[in-house]
């Protein structure tokens, strides 16, 4: 038992040393932008950056923009496929896994393809549409995330004896959905809205070949010209999937237990 | 009849339209020559030297990020869950776990740039503190295996995080089972353990895989061009048609879905399987 251990301690000290590593030099390579002392020097030129204001600001409204759309489309899909559908529940599941299994790079291509000036759809003629175009994809970049986490959500709560209390008392089905159904899963839109924050902010693939002005692409010119202010960037970014990380485990405190599970 | 099937079709129609229409056109595409008549030289011509050697190094480097992946992932798993570490330490790595596997993209590359670039930490240190010059040995992050070392930083805590159920699902009485029946440790790992282990661990070196293959702002970041991967050809197919021909970049493309999806399918047929464990 001593021997096991000792090679526990030491397969997660070497794995630790790996993962901690990256972060330190990370931080301290940020720090250094002034000779010979660590000042916040690369932080304050990132942020007085405008085009970092700008193409931050534009990922955090594309993120905001994702996750109503989203909502909006998955909660009551979802809600309706438990309550009279539930044949339909593996098409459903086979759809919202597709996007972990084609590569985001693909989809944008047949985005490029299909969308163009020339097409039925010319969503990338303008730039309200490319905008457009660029917030689909990202819903569907998040559709794994945001439909499991409804879904998750929905089998925690007894949908059918909800619905039909709120249709005894005369509510139609908006009002089911917005102040039944949604308060019900708030924690689990909340966890996918919050997963689906991290992925949208520093997304490259889609937005660099829509040619959209957000955060990743500036992230990646800054990256080829820069020496200090990328490692700045990295330090901004892993404390914001940090933050939205630390919000799902929050929120997830105050979710309704499914009827006898313990945990 | 039943007009309940309507509720769907917003949804449907979404998917249809901005998932499954659009990866069509490159699939059918892959298929047509410049007029649209049906052709396979596109797919023949994906098997020239160049294209051949961007998936080699594509696939060389997902297998062993999605190996070294595996096995330190299991490994720091294992000495969590059953290796007697202390329990509170379980809810950080958990945590870290799903941030870390969450962290890819632009930021990881340049995370790995300060670290084990040129004038990275790590680099450094191991110059002035122990006179071990790494580029000297011939280790580039801009590489192969610098490329390895950066993608593990996902691939880890992605297995952590789907070996640690399975792990928890691992009987206390099994072992003991065993070892009343005159089983050693290793016999017990060999005969009991790694038989229902398996699958867990090749359906998450498959997924482990496909996530590599598909990864662009990573080794685009790291490596602008110079290392000429799949998705990186991809991408600059895409921007400038660097290829000459749109519809061997169809190809490219579908090639990509192709590998991607074998993996995936594996990995949800493996944990279809894995889960008869779990209850």
């Amino acid at each position: 038992m001593k021997i096991n251990r000792f090679w526990s301690w030491l397969f997660f000290g070497v794995g630790a040393l790996y993962f901690v590593l990256p972060l330190i030099s990370t931080a301290e390579f940020s720090l250094k932008m002034r000779r010979g002392a660590y000042t916040l020097d690369a932080y304050w030129t990132v942020l007085a950056d405008p085009r970092f204001q700008q193409t931050f600001t534009y990922s955090v409204l594309m993120a905001l923009a994702t996750i109503a759309f989203g909502v909006l489309l998955v909660v009551p899909t979802a809600y309706w496929v438990r309550l009279k559908l539930p044949r339909w529940r593996p098409v459903l599941e086979f759809i919202t896994l597709l996007p972990l299994i084609i590569p985001p790079i693909v989809i944008v291509f047949g985005y490029i393809r299909l969308y163009n000036t020339s097409s039925w759809l010319p969503l990338t003629g303008s730039a309200m549409g490319t905008n457009l175009l660029l917030m689909f994809g990202y819903v569907i970049l998040s559709l794994p995330y945001m439909y499991r986490a409804v879904d998750t959500g929905l089998r925690a709560i007894d949908v059918a004896t909800l619905t039909e209390a709120a249709q005894s008392l005369g509510a139609g089905w908006v009002t089911i959905l917005t102040r039944v159904i949604l308060p019900n899963v708030a924690v689990a839109v909340l966890s996918g809205a919050f997963i689906t924050f991290a992925i949208v902010i520093g997304e490259f693939v889609m937005a660099a070949l829509l040619n959209r002005p957000s955060f990743g692409p500036y992230m990646q010119l800054l990256g080829a010209n820069r020496a200090y202010e990328p490692a700045a960037l990295a330090v901004i970014a892993f404390a914001i999937t940090w933050g939205c990380m630390a919000l799902i485990q929050f929120v997830s405190k105050f979710a309704p237990r499914a009827p006898g599970a313990q945990h | 009849m039943s007009l309940a099937w309507l509720g769907v079709m917003p949804f449907l129609l979404f998917a249809l339209l901005f998932l499954v229409l659009p990866t069509m056109q490159i699939i059918v595409g892959s298929f047509r020559n410049a007029a649209g008549e049906f052709t396979l030289d596109n797919i023949v011509n994906l098997f020239q030297p160049s294209i051949m050697a961007a998936y080699w190094i594509s696939i060389r480097i997902s297998v062993a990020s999605a190996l070294l992946g595996c096995l330190v992932g299991f490994l720091m798993a294992w000495a969590m869950v059953l290796g007697g570490l202390p329990g509170w330490l379980r809810s950080p790595l958990l945590t870290f776990s799903g941030v870390a596997s969450n962290f890819a993209g632009i930021p990881l590359a340049f995370a790995f740039l300060a670290t084990f670039g040129r004038l990275g930490l790590v680099t450094l240190i191991l110059r002035d503190w122990f006179g071990i010059n790494i580029y000297a040995m011939g280790f580039n992050i801009l590489s192969f295996g610098g490329l390895t070392l950066t993608y593990l930083f996902f691939q880890i805590p992605l297995t952590i995080l789907i070996m640690t159920p399975a792990l928890d699902g691992m009987r206390r009485e099994w072992r003991e089972a065993a070892s009343i029946l005159g089983a050693s440790p290793f016999q017990y790992w060999r005969m009991v353990a790694l038989p229902i282990l398996w699958p867990s661990l090749l359906g998450t070196f498959a997924l482990l895989f496909a996530n590599a293959f598909g990864a662009v702002a990573t080794a685009y970041a790291l490596t602008g061009s110079s290392l000429s991967i799949v998705p990186i050809l991809l991408f600059a197919q895409i921007r400038g048609d660097v290829l000459q021909d749109p519809h061997l970049g169809y190809a490219l493309a579908f090639g990509m879905i192709v590998i991607t999806g074998i993996a995936n399918f594996i990995y949800i047929w493996l944990r279809a399987r894995s889960e008869r464990w779990m209850k």
